[in-house]
């Protein structure tokens, strides 16, 4: 009967292993070879896409750099830059004031701009369902729960609303989409402000949480009469109805890639090298700007230790925030607007090896 | 020179037997399991000292899960944990039971192996696949075929009390989780099954008895303690299985009596927002949860090997 109990080790054995959590995530090791330079970066999943099509793109302009990124989330992003085990980081949220002061000498960089919409899957009713900032503070904390709900209605005389319950969906995975919906609502709604505020992950008063854009996406095509969010990029790929939104100036906005670009323009920004932590270019001033959106960075050091290799970087930095942004619109990414390009191009300068200027 | 080596190998040889050699590498294979396992626990303990620090025990009793105030409670997590892994167990037990039985004892010859060899295959899919399928197959099912007369008939009781979301809910959790504990719960009892001594099976018939009770004095008593074994490495699979429950549970942190709400389970979370987690209170407590499930599973692992020693203390005649 050895065969029994090498089945019993084999269950401990199994059983031990389950539920390991590994501490660190994989890291990279920067590599140094005479002829090619491979630049590691590490972070957000959001601009994976973006960044790989740079990386490719760049790869045939300089042949003799490779970038390297890995989509591992924002927070294991900025952990390794903290680690300098990576060249440059990229997270959907600026640093917090904590995070800034751990990091001596970084620099923030926003690379491109996101927006978030307001999803929702009502039989009957297409794209453009109106819906004011209250309503939606309202309908996310629970207190707006049928769809014929006067404070609706008054937004769409001319629509037809179910006496159904709002199903609200959310991601249950923490995201940068998440950040920037809870960074409006905490914007838009004291309520949302002191009862669950902002944050990659909140404590959702209602609702079921789907894992990623397409988790979501898969709650509100199941579920009529369900309401989420996700990001613009994604709803216009997969043709998911969505909400125009009423901004600070009143207006009811389409979230395209221009009013979200609107919304940045007129941002006031920092330095690059100081703290952002305040910035956020939710609910914006502006008669045509769309009102949840948010910056998505790269962070790089100041000071690089290697000549070459920070050049290199700040080369690759400089042709991301111009050339590479004509790759964004096809991408549903939002270009920068001049402002922030210029502010960047301040940035870029910073970065120095042992006092001297690499670009 | 090549004499004296020689020599000196040949006294090496002579003391390193090959029997040695072959119990000293075995031997360290063992041990490194030991030694993987002593880590992981040391790491995840450590790690997790921050969290057990700022919430103590309290950590275990709370139900608050907010990241923004950084306030942690890991009892929901605990509780869909628990309760999926059960139902799982609820489910998938019998059937895996059956098709043990039915491959070793009632099959013929010809289908027994190609049977088990698919039931086993089943084993392999990966569970992103196993999730896939679940939200767009059987969460909508769930929701429109097998959750409608559960709450018409047995609507009394609170289990099958309550809206149900799109399929997403504990009950669909728990089919999933059985789906993938049936395969190996089935292969390994049929394993089991098939060690009974064909003496024991000869002798019940001699007396007379049918299929059934053949099965029932002769083969299951004596595979008794093996068969346990085989429900617990299901229940293990299923208490760690993350992406497929992930993704049709609900992630929802709240403890409702309702199978039909949406749940969260530990594995979930921790697969869900370790990524993102960016304060090391926040990590901390994701460790912590790391932990508990460690600890869930080896005290479940004990109670179980204490079980099965129990068993057969009392009535004795089975085997180990």
């Amino acid at each position: 009967m050895n065969r029994l109990k090498i089945i019993l080790i084999l269950i401990l054995a199994g059983m031990l292993l389950t539920g390991c959590v590994s501490k660190q995530p994989v890291e990279v090791q920067p590599t140094k070879a005479p002829a090619t330079v491979t630049l590691n970066g590490a972070g957000a999943t959001f601009p994976y896409p973006l960044i790989s099509k740079w990386s490719s793109e760049y790869n045939k302009i300089k042949p003799n750099v490779q970038i390297n990124y890995q989509s591992v989330g924002s927070g294991a992003g900025i952990k390794q830059i903290t680690e300098r085990t990576v060249d440059f980081g990229a997270s959907d949220a600026p640093l917090t004031e904590q995070e800034f002061a751990n990091i001596s000498g970084i620099l923030q960089i926003p690379e491109s701009i996101g927006a978030v919409v307001i999803s929702y899957n009502l039989p009957g009713i297409k794209t453009g369902v109106k819906l004011s900032p209250d309503v939606v503070a309202d309908i996310f904390l629970g207190k707006i729960t049928k769809w014929n709900d006067p404070g609706i209605v008054s937004l769409n005389p001319d629509t037809q609303f179910p006496d159904k319950d709002i199903i609200v969906a959310h991601r249950s995975d923490g995201s940068g989409t998440t950040f920037v919906f809870s960074d409006y609502l905490s914007a838009v709604s004291p309520d949302w402000k002191s009862k669950v505020g902002k944050g990659k992950s909140v404590n959702w008063p209602v609702g079921l949480g789907g894992k990623g854009n397409e988790g979501v996406a898969g709650l509100l095509s199941q579920n009529p009469y369900s309401i989420g969010y996700i990001e613009l990029a994604y709803a216009k790929l997969q043709n998911i109805s969505y909400s125009y939104i009423r901004n600070k100036a009143g207006k009811f906005i389409e979230p395209t890639l221009e009013t979200t670009a609107n919304a940045a323009a007129g941002a006031a920004l920092p330095a690059g090298d100081a703290s952002w932590s305040k910035v956020s270019i939710v609910d914006a001033a502006g008669d045509n700007s769309y009102p949840i959106s948010s910056f998505t960075y790269l962070l790089v050091y100041k000071d690089q230790t290697d000549q070459t290799k920070g050049k290199l970087l700040a080369e690759f930095l400089w042709w991301a925030v111009h050339d590479g942004q004509k790759y964004s619109s096809d991408l549903l990414y939002v270009p920068l607007p001049k402002d922030v390009i210029s502010l960047n191009e301040k940035t870029i300068r910073l970065m120095n090896n042992n006092g001297q200027t690499l670009i | 020179m090549d004499r004296a080596k020689l020599s000196f190998f040949r006294i090496i040889r002579s003391k390193l037997s090959g029997d040695f050699i072959f119990e000293a590498v075995v031997g360290f294979f063992a041990l490194c399991i030991l030694f993987l396992a002593f880590l992981l626990f040391r790491e995840l303990f450590i790690e997790s000292g921050l969290s057990r620090n700022s919430f103590g025990l309290g950590f275990l009793t709370t139900s608050t899960w907010n990241p923004v105030s950084e306030v942690f409670g890991a009892l929901p997590f605990i509780f869909g944990t628990l309760v999926s892994s059960f139902l799982a167990l609820l489910i998938a037990v019998p059937f895996s039971l059956g098709i043990a039985i039915f491959l070793s004892e009632l099959a013929p010859e010809k289908l027994r192996t190609p049977l088990s060899f698919i039931i086993e295959l089943l084993a392999a899919i990966p569970s992103v696949i196993i999730g896939l399928w679940g939200i767009f197959i059987l969460a909508p099912f769930i929701h429109d075929y097998l959750a409608p007369p559960l709450s018409t008939y047995l609507g009394f009781l609170p289990l099958f009390q309550g809206p149900m979301y799109g399929g997403l809910s504990m009950l669909t959790g728990g089919v999933i989780l059985a789906i993938m504990i049936v395969p190996i719960t089935s292969s390994v009892s049929r394993e089991v099954i098939m060690t009974v001594p064909t003496h024991q099976r000869e002798a019940a018939i001699a007396l007379g008895a049918t299929g059934w009770e053949t099965t029932r004095i002769a083969v299951l008593p004596f595979a008794r303690s093996g068969i346990f074994g085989a429900v617990i490495l299901g229940f293990g699979r299923a208490i760690g299985e993350t992406m497929a429950v992930t993704m049709v549970i609900g992630n929802s942190p709240r403890i409702s009596e309702s199978l039909f709400s949406p749940s969260y389970t530990m594995a979930s979370v921790i697969a869900n927002e370790f990524v993102e987690a960016t304060s090391k209170l926040y990590i901390s407590s994701l460790i912590e949860i790391g932990f508990l499930l460690l600890v869930i599973s080896f005290i479940i692992n004990i109670a179980a090997r204490i079980l099965v020693w129990k068993l057969l203390n009392v009535e004795g005649g089975g085997v180990t």
